[in-house]
């Protein structure tokens, strides 16, 4: 026997912060690797944490979340070479991290104002996280199909529950340990490996959610989603999932939106 | 009433507002392709005045055939209308917006005769504000992509739009003018209960040469509207209405990929603080329940108050609510009108009652009401529990629901603590401390001392189950363009 033997990774779900087994104690393999199979249970959980994680994230200043999704895309730059993926995806997911650390400062001009009303009163409309956000991502680009819709939910002050590609669930739980190291608070981002058809519909339903983000490309899913998501009044997007920086930032505006609402106050002037 | 102090009664001779100058057809067609016509599969009913009883006019239905031909003349139309200039399109919203202001006595009388609601709100509220959307609308025109960060935009092409029937011709000016200024084609359906300024407004699309088949109004019931959704060849569905209604659109266009904006129900919180002006607080709380009836998404109907000021603010508003005066619509004295059908009349009273079999503590004032109509007198509920029916679902009528609250942190917890999240409101005299609760009220719109304004640049739409989707302002144009 010669060399070191090396020390291999155990992949785990990213949930509340903490990283853990599937409750259920199932695993799928891939690319060598056992990957633990979310289940129902997982959700729920992940739903909780994203929910309990959702008014402290949201009540960050637009400095701090920027600074922090900044620190995100420095860490991916750092562990570059630990992904199991190919390096133009990988600098385009930083980049991407990099635009919207930039727009968590200027949502809230671009996207809101004052109100000319016609009567003495300050109205304005501002926008705010919606709140929960599930992340449906898709096979392919597994690493930056995934950060192109987590990146613009974050920087709107949501939190997120994604649910990894089937197929290639490494990269976003590779993922998950840049997002441990940049200061991003427990529970503002949960990431959950599993198959797609069982998930899915779980996180559609979840009356705690407030919004969905379809990259899954899968038509008969995507209804079902909409489906499942009328039940709750949930905001739905779909969307095929960006293949390059390019695409992840040609309307950001649009991924933006999705995630967010818009409050208007009026305050009276004078007496 | 007890005491030294002399009783003031203040009698009021009635103020009715003459309906002669209104020129009511017997009967209306479906508005489709620029021209009234009879419906092919619908049916002929009668619309009703809530508070008589008697026919108005007579109106058609839509049938499913009607439908089709509403959302075909839209089709046809959307290409040379998303073809004019900016300014041009802008141009005919401007005519519709002096048409509706030189027609506003008659569209406010019809509004009250079809509808119920008192006219001093159609004449003040309703159809200065439909004018003043369209107005909006029109400058936005030639503008559109300022309002979207300067991207290049399209329209989305054929919007189906469904309202209610407790803002009828408001409501229809929301829908329509941000679709049409966008280059959108639209087919309106009003609610059964209050079609005809709808109808009014389909005569007004003539007089102002609006290019046929650019706007077509096909009144129905909630079949039709049902078919309206599930038409093939839409690409938007707009509707306020409740949140039943809302889910049940959302499902049917599951898988579809049409676009769809939801203005839903509500149980809005209207908070009042210890440090309030208590007598404007309860001017305010009169107008968050009792304007139009309750009738209204947007509606204070769950009422908190500051434990410490809590016998006190309810008797002021007790003593306020004995001095409205309900009855007749089209009376200028009028506050409350008539309930806007029997049906909701019941739904009513099904809430009322299941508050007073949960154990709340109901007061309804002793008012004389008309005979024949539909009437429920202003209403309130204290020992209310958060659980209660009447603290959980819309009434949708002149009943307020009160509960109390000791600290901020009570108040914003018992304010978020619903499926709804449309609207709230604030009383407070201290600045900071409004700016704080108003941004920790999960609700679309929170007024601050004020309750129920509303205004063509200022975005309304709910969080949560109140739906989503803005209307009003810029944000009121990205439900209806798509970014090239």
């Amino acid at each position: 026997m010669t060399g070191r033997l090396p020390v291999r990774k155990t992949y785990k779900l990213y949930v509340g912060g903490a990283f853990v087994r599937s409750e259920s104690g199932r695993y799928d393999g891939s690319r060598g690797f056992n990957v633990p199979r979310g289940s129902r249970k997982d959700v729920r959980d992940a739903v909780k944490a994203a929910r309990s994680a959702s008014g402290p994230w949201a009540a960050r200043t637009a400095y701090n979340r920027g600074q922090i999704l900044y620190r995100c895309a420095e860490a991916l730059e750092s562990r570059a070479v630990d992904f199991a993926v190919d390096r133009p995806e990988i600098d385009a997911s930083i980049d991407v991290l990099v635009h919207y650390a930039g727009w968590t400062d200027k949502l809230q001009p671009v996207m809101g104002g004052i109100n000319p009303v016609a009567a003495p009163f300050l109205s304005f409309s501002l926008p705010e996280p919606t709140g929960v956000v599930g992340v449906v991502a898709p096979d392919s680009p597994a690493l930056l199909g995934l950060v192109a819709e987590l990146a613009p939910a974050l920087a709107a002050g949501n939190t997120a529950v994604c649910l990894l590609s089937g197929d290639h669930p490494l990269p976003g739980l590779d993922l998950a340990e840049v997002l441990g190291i940049a200061d991003v608070p427990g529970g503002v981002v949960n990431l959950l490996s599993g198959r797609r058809a069982e998930l899915a519909p779980v996180l559609a339903a979840h009356h705690a959610l407030n919004a969905i983000v379809d990259v899954s490309e899968d038509a008969a899913l995507g209804a079902e989603i909409d489906r499942l998501a009328s039940e709750s009044v949930t905001r739905v997007r779909h969307s095929g999932p960006a293949t390059s920086y390019d695409e992840a930032v040609r309307d950001p505006l649009s991924r933006l939106e999705a995630v967010t609402e818009l409050k208007t106050a009026w305050h009276p002037v004078g007496a | 009433m007890t005491g030294t102090r002399t009783q003031v009664v203040w009698d009021y001779a009635p103020a009715p507002e003459s309906p002669d100058h209104v020129r009511l057809r017997d009967s209306y067609g479906l508005f489709i392709g620029g021209e009234f016509r009879d419906p092919v599969d619908g049916e002929r009913v009668p619309t009703i005045n809530p508070a008589t009883e008697e026919s108005v006019a007579e109106i058609a239905f839509a049938g499913p055939q009607d439908v089709r031909a509403a959302v075909e003349a839209a089709r046809a139309a959307q290409p040379r209308w998303a073809g004019l200039s900016g300014l041009e399109r802008g141009k005919y919203l401007f005519r519709v917006a002096r048409l509706i202001q030189e027609r506003a006595r008659e569209l406010a009388v019809v509004e009250s005769m079809d509808g119920g609601k008192p006219v001093r709100e159609s004449r003040d509220v309703d159809v200065p504000l439909a004018a003043a959307h369209f107005f909006h609308y029109a400058g936005w025109a030639d503008k559109l992509s300022y309002g979207v960060g300067g991207r290049e935009v399209a329209p989305l092409g054929v919007a189906a739009q469904i309202v209610p029937w407790n803002f009828p011709l408001l409501m229809a000016a929301w829908k329509l003018a941000p679709a049409l200024a966008c280059g959108n084609t639209a087919v309106l359906k009003p609610a059964e209960t209050t079609p005809l300024t709808a109808l009014l407004l389909a005569e007004i699309c003539q007089e102002a040469e609006l290019p046929e088949g650019v706007v077509s109004i096909i009144p129905g019931d909630g079949s039709t509207g049902a078919t309206l959704v599930r038409d093939p060849d839409i690409d938007k569905v707009a509707f306020t209405g409740s949140t039943s209604v809302g889910k049940d659109i959302q499902a049917a266009l599951a898988g579809r990929g049409v676009s769809l904006t939801l203005e839903l129900g509500g149980k809005s919180a209207n908070v009042v603080f210890e440090d309030a002006a208590l007598d404007q607080a309860v001017e305010g709380i009169v107008n968050g329940i009792f304007f139009n009836q309750g009738h209204v998404c947007c509606a204070g109907s769950r009422l908190l108050i500051q434990e410490s000021v809590a016998d006190v603010v309810v008797g002021k508003l007790w003593e306020r609510m004995g001095r409205l005066r309900v009855g007749d619509p089209l009376d200028k004295n009028t506050d409350v009108g008539a309930i806007n059908s029997r049906e909701q009349l019941e739904r009513i009273e099904e809430l009322v009652d299941a508050g007073e079999g949960e154990g709340a503590q109901r007061r309804t004032v002793a008012c004389e009401l008309p005979d024949r109509g539909f009437w429920y007198a202003p209403t309130i509920f204290t020992e209310v529990a958060p659980a209660h029916r009447i603290a959980v679902e819309e009434i949708f009528g002149p009943v307020v629901s009160v509960l109390t609250f000791r600290t901020q942190a009570e108040a914003i917890d018992k304010a978020n603590n619903s499926a709804y999240g449309l609207a709230a409101g604030i009383w407070t005299d201290k600045g900071a401390k409004a700016f704080e609760v108003a941004s920790a009220l999960q609700a679309g719109v929170v007024w601050q001392n004020t309750y129920n304004h509303f205004d063509p640049s200022a975005a309304f739409g709910g969080y949560k189950e109140s739906g989503f989707g803005r209307e009003g302002g810029p944000a009121g144009l990205r439900p209806y363009l798509r970014i090239a």
